[in-house]
Parts: C-alpha cells; structure tokens; sequence
C-alpha cells in the first residue's frame, strides 16, 4: 500500500475509531429525535444531555452555557451577528484583527454594509495582535471584540487572556474563534472573561457538521434560526444527536490525552521544523518561534508555488495545504501572511503542515526526504 | 390523435444525391438519443422525420434539440386526412398555449395533393373554426402572436410552436478529428462548432502533474461530458506531459517556452489522430488572443502539422466565445478557478514574433521524435458518456 502522511489536519480530521461507532449505533440504534415524547426520544434527549456535560466539563463551563451549532462557521456567525442585534441599541462598533478565519471577517464585512463600523487590528510580523492595539481601538460605541485564538495558517497564539483580562472592568461582549486551538492548547480555565467561543468536533478527530457556541449565561444573543425552539430557542432544528454523541465520545479521549497528544504534536513539529532548516536552503518558516499552537508548522519555499509542491508532494501520499492558490488569471493570497508584512515570493511559497498526534516520527523523516527531493525538482524549473 | 415531434432538417435537403445518407445517419442519431425511452416510434419521410412518443415532452425536446442536423422540432398533433379531426387537433394544439388576449393565424403546407382542399380553405375552415370555440382569441394575419401551423402529409400535423435545433450535420457523416482541449473557454466551444458540421471529435488533454492538478483533469473531463451530450460518448485521451514539459523548460528559450509547448502537443496530437484515422486537428486559437496565438505563432506550431489544423474561433472575438459557451453549457466549467500551474512556464515575456529558424536551432537540441513517443506511451483513454 501507498504511504499516506495526512498533514493537513487543520483543515480537518480523521475520526476516531470509537467515535465512529459510537456515530454509527446512535445512527441505527438509537436514532430517535429528542424532541419526540416515546422513550427512544428520551434516550435522544439523555444522550445530548450527556455530551453537553462532557464538554461543559471539559471548558470548565456551565452546561447550560453550551449550544449545538453545525460547526465553527456557524457558531462564529451566530455569536457576532447574534450578539450586535441584541446590541445595537448600545453601539456600533466592532473590533477584530485582520487575520481572522472568512466566517469572521465576511460576516464583520456584511454587518458594515449594515451601518456597523469595524477595525480590523494589524499584526505584526510574528502574526499576533497587539494588546495595546485593542486597548487604544475600544470607543464608547464599541459592543464586541471577535479575536481567534489560534489562527489557522500560521499557528499564532493571541494574548486572548489579557485582552479578557483588560475587558473585566467593560461592558464590552467578546467572542473567541477558537476552533483551532479546542483541544489543542489550553484555554483560560472557566473561560474567564470571554462571553462567547467557537469550536468545531471535525478539527478534534470528530464528525463534521457539528460544533458548540459557548455563551456565557448573562449575554443576550439573537437567534440566526427560528423554528421548533431547540437548544433553548438559540439554534432550533432537529438536533444533530450522531454529530453530538461523536463530538462527546472524541471530548472523552481528547480529555484524557490532552497533555500526552500536545507533547507529541510539539515535538512532531519541532523535528519537522528542524529538519526543514538543515535539509532546505531558501526557506521562511513563518510560524513564530514561541507563540504558537504545537500543530502549525507554516514554511515558505522561495522559489517555488506553494501550490506545484503540495500536488508533488500529494504524488508521495503526502497532504499539506497552501494559503494561496496559484490560477493563471488571478493570484489568490492568503490574507494571513499579507498581514504579517511577508514578500510576494514568501507568500507564493508558503505551504501549511498542521499535525496530528497519530503521526509518527518515521512518517515525519519520510516526509522530510520527500519535501528536499522534490524541493529540489521544482527549483529546477523556477523562473529564470 | 397522437402526440408527435416533427423534426426538421435544413441544410440535408441540399445534399443531392447523398441526401439518403445523411438521413440515414441523422435517423441513427436520433434513436440512439432517446434510445432509454420506451415507445418511441421514429419514421422517416419527405423532409421530415416524426418522432412518436409517449413520455413527457420537454425530456424528449431536451435530447433532440443536441442532435446536430436537427433545425427545427415541432410538436405536433397528428390525426387522419379529415377535416373535422384537423379542425379539433388545431384547437387542441391551440390549447396548449398561452392564448389568452393573443393573435393568431393558420398557415397550412399541403404537400400531400391528394387531399380535396387547398391550402387556402383548410386555413380559413381551421381558423374559423377556432375563432368559434376559443375564447380570448383573435384574428392577425399580418402579426400573430401564434402561428398555428397545418401539415397535409400522409397523414395532417398541426402543431403552434418550433424549437429551434442545433443545425449542421448528423455526427458521423463527416468523419473524425482530434480536438486539443485545454479547460480553458475557447476549445470546448471549438470542439462543439466541429462536432455541429458532422464530425466525430475525439479530445486530447495534456496533463502535467504537479504543475497542473488533478482537478484541473475533472474539469477537463466534465467538460467532456458536456460535449458527450452533443455525441451521446466521447472518448479522452489524456496525454502525460510532465518530463516533456519539464524538458523543454530546461533546454528550451524562455521566451519560446509556450511555442515549443504546442509544436509538441500538435506532434503528439498528430500521433493520435493517425491512431484513430482522423483527419484533422482542432484547436480553439484565434487570431491574436495571446502571444501563441499571433499570425506567427500560428505559423510557427502549424509548421509540425502534417494534417490540416481547424480553427473555428479564428475569426471571433472572446465576448463572441463566451456567448457560444453559455449557450452549449460549458462556460460555467471552463471559469472554475483551478485551471492550472503551468504559469510556471508561461514566459513573463513571451516572443509574439517567433522566428521559425531560431525555434528550430532550439529544437535541434531536442530529441522530438523521442518526445513524441514518449507522449504516446502511458496515454490514458477515458469514455464519458453524455
């Protein structure tokens, strides 16, 4: 069989075994909708109960405070738009940074087309956003900050916990997009200071379409979806009760591993990294040195497009992923490394490895060689 | 009364002597197209062919109107050489319409001469006919909004309404060509003008890993099966053009990269155009739309081609192109956006005025014999059926 090496696992994962039993007997089994009055509708009912316990549990959050949603997507729409309706007799402004996920910066830029004015704070080169920034943009119309905790392409961490901290005194809503970093590094335990957080099950060896809102209990939200009045009128709809029973099952064994997994995943990419600098001339990596998640490795190749390297590479079973995207009519850049200030020639090369705790260290050395060889290969043909 | 398509045909009728066999092909056509459909009954006549169905209408319109040779498709009501059943089914067909408030008028072609009225009368008996038991309808002889149309053939049509077909010539009446397909806008429509004039066209898509992506292939494809609704199955040929292109880009002048390109793909085309015997290649170029596409670039890649290169889109402009691909129904896959890496080859200066002797002093340091061959090794043919 071909060698497989997925590295590609922020864009999403492979779920586990037992989650995808534990998907599949809810499915055939025990697939009655909790709404329904019969028993196999409360057996629904206790099933979603249970998972909205475990993870509670696992933020260190109240139960009612967690709210099924279809995925990050959703959840991070929901909480800005939700939250300036029921604002927008106080204010109209919102802070955010320009390195945001689309499902944060395209919503910011309809509620701007609605009347709302918007910062987009800047980075710097290492992709953080400044405290001091986020203090001086706070005016007295401003109603929430949205700022991620890990960004997606580089793998930056944001002081989220100073910022909470220079917003205990403000009657300021924030929300974090923090469906990189759930169960990847640690979050403020009880999410203190932060009034709403996104996360997704698909990112953490989950099935896709199901993720949380945390919303703290005092903070007032609109729904985005009316109907049947589930999850307490905030997201109505049938609850996804396999998508919930797998997030739960895969929160179980992300609880009890925590530690071990972000050990592993650290020194996966500090041996990728390493062996990156000694085996490539011309590269960038663009992930900061200290601040940043432990399964982000972004790399510029100088000289090459991103894009050629991650079909060379996908020929050797290895999958990666590139901010920008290489067409002849038009140049895709990714928004992130603008941000960050890097060169035209930086961003065209920069590819994306993200990591998983299942990858082994022989499977990192294999894609080591592959990367120098075809690295090479490709640099034959740059343009003269 | 029966339900029944009266299906048109042109340019066929120009044909002379070889008429029956254009017919012939055409009637082939047909019946392959709908040939998932039960009782479908298709005769032939004088200038018409008569296709009797029992499913639902616009399924049977939607097949018909992709079978080149096809101008027009009617449908008809069809009843007996009787006045009284004319004058119902012209009522019936009327009926089916929008007719509310409108105009109308009755045309009647009479080919058949044995029946006792003339065309004039059996207009004015239908029309009066209808006047008296339709309602909202008016009379325009000059202007109708309707045009009810009577046929006195072996047996009488009526029929108030005409799609237009595709026109041109039954595929397969006029032989086989290789098409080279990019993805882009133009060459599927290329391909699609040759396929109108009767010709069988087998595409040929060149695919360079990695600097092209796989997706870039399944764009290639669908666009395939786009044509293979015209053709009812089209076979690709996929050429793996990677060391060739890597080749050229090491040995070969920056500024001919592209020209080098394409007097290979034209080689390899050829290749397989005499593997298939046809007799001729198609490309989508037209006069001056980019750097190889120059009166001299042209020059120079038509200078390999041994077999005559068509080019439909010669002479048309892009807006023109893409007008043509909305309406054939590929231009919503040509401008997906992954449509390929070989940017990296695309010269940021390309020669717009290549000579043919520096090109070939360039091309001396190649083997293109071998490249060729090599072109031809690992080709992948895929079927897609429309």
């Amino acid at each position: 069989m071909r060698k497989e090496v997925y590295l590609d696992n922020s864009a999403t994962t492979k779920v586990l075994k037992e989650v995808a039993d534990e998907v599949y007997k809810v499915l055939i089994e025990d697939y009655g909708n909790p709404s329904s009055l019969h028993s196999k509708g409360l057996y629904a009912e206790k099933t979603v109960r249970e998972a909205r316990r475990v993870i509670s549990n696992f933020l260190g959050v109240e139960e009612k405070e967690i709210y099924f949603t279809s995925g990050g997507t959703e959840s991070n729409n929901v909480a800005i738009k939700g939250a300036v309706k029921a604002l927008k007799r106080k204010g109209k402004h919102i802070i955010t940074t320009s390195i945001e996920h689309p499902s944060v910066l395209e919503v910011c830029r309809e509620l701007e087309e609605e009347g709302f004015k918007v910062t987009y704070l800047p980075v710097g080169e290492d992709g953080i956003v400044k405290v001091s920034d986020v203090k001086n943009a706070v005016n007295s119309e401003t109603v929430l900050i949205s700022i991620m905790h890990v960004n997606n392409e580089v793998g930056s961490i944001q002081p989220i916990e100073e910022i909470a901290d220079f917003l205990k005194e403000k009657d300021i809503v924030f929300h974090v997009d923090a469906v990189q970093s759930f169960g990847k590094i640690s979050l403020i335990s009880g999410l203190k200071g932060i009034s709403l957080l996104s996360a997704s099950a698909h990112k953490v060896y989950g099935p896709k379409g199901i993720g949380i809102l945390y919303k703290k209990d005092k903070i007032k939200i609109e729904p985005l979806i009316h109907g049947g009045g589930q999850e307490r009128g905030l997201r109505s709809g049938t609850e996804n009760v396999p998508g919930i029973a797998g997030f739960c099952k895969a929160v179980e064994i992300l609880e009890k591993n925590f530690s071990l997994w972000k050990e592993k995943m650290g020194d996966l990419k500090e041996r990728l990294k390493t062996g990156i600098i000694d085996l490539i001339e011309d590269v960038v990596i663009n992930t900061p040195e200290t601040k940043s998640a432990p399964h982000i490795l972004n790399v510029s190749f100088l000289g090459i497009k991103a894009e050629v390297l991650l079909h060379a590479l996908e020929n050797y079973g290895i999958y990666v992923s590139t901010g920008s995207a290489c067409s002849s009519h038009k140049k895709v850049k990714s928004h992130v490394l603008v941000a960050m200030g890097k060169k035209e020639e930086e961003i065209e090369g920069a590819v994306r490895f993200s990591l998983s705790p299942f990858i082994t260290e022989e499977e990192i050395d294999y894609t080591l060689d592959v990367l120098k060889n075809q690295v090479k290969e490709l640099r034959r043909f740059k343009r003269r | 009364m029966e339900n029944t398509f009266l299906l048109s045909f042109g340019e066929l009728g120009l044909k002379g002597e070889n008429r029956p066999y254009f017919e012939r092909i055409l009637v082939q056509n047909i019946r392959e197209t709908l040939k998932g459909f039960e009782n479908v009954e298709i005769k032939k006549t004088h200038g018409r062919i008569y296709v009797k169905a029992s499913v639902e209408q616009e399924e049977i319109i939607k097949r018909l109107k992709k079978v080149f040779g096809i101008v027009a498709i009617s449908p008809a009501k069809s009843c007996s050489l009787d006045i009284e059943e004319i004058k119902r089914a012209a009522v019936e067909a009327l009926k089916e319409m929008d007719y509310k408030g409108k105009t109308f008028k009755v045309e009647t072609r009479r080919p058949n001469k044995s029946f006792p009225l003339k065309s004039p009368e059996i207009s004015k008996i239908v029309g009066g006919f209808i006047l008296k038991n339709v309602e909202g309808i008016r009379v325009d002889v000059h202007n109708p909004d309707i045009e009810v149309d009577v046929e006195i053939r072996e047996r009488a049509f009526v029929y108030c309404k005409k799609e237009k077909g595709p026109g041109g010539l039954p595929l397969g009446s006029n032989g086989r060509a290789v098409l080279l397909l990019s993805g882009g806008i133009d060459s599927p429509v290329a391909g699609y003008m040759v396929m109108k004039r009767g010709v069988r066209v087998f595409p040929v898509y060149f695919h360079s890993f990695p600097f092209t992506s796989d997706r870039a292939k399944e764009k290639v494809v669908d666009l395939c099966r786009v044509l293979a609704g015209y053709a009812g199955k089209v076979k690709l040929h996929v050429v793996n053009f990677t060391d060739i292109l890597k080749e050229i880009a090491e040995k070969g002048k920056e500024e001919y990269l592209t020209i080098l390109m394409r007097r290979m793909m034209v080689r390899i085309s050829q290749e397989i155009a005499n593997k298939l015997g046809a007799k001729a290649l198609i490309t989508g170029e037209s006069i001056g739309q980019v750097a190889s596409q120059t009166m001299e670039s042209l020059f120079c890649t038509n200078e390999v081609a041994k077999l005559p290169i068509l080019r439909p889109l010669i002479g048309f402009d892009k807006q023109e192109i893409i007008e043509i691909a909305q309406r054939i129904g590929t231009y919503d896959i040509s401008i997906r956006p992954y449509e390929d890496c070989c940017t990296v080859f695309v010269p940021e200066h390309p020669a717009t005025r290549p000579k043919l002797e520096s090109i070939k002093k360039i091309e001396a340091v190649f083997d293109v014999e071998e490249m060729t061959k090599r072109g031809m090794k690992d080709l992948e043919i895929i079927e897609i059926t429309g």
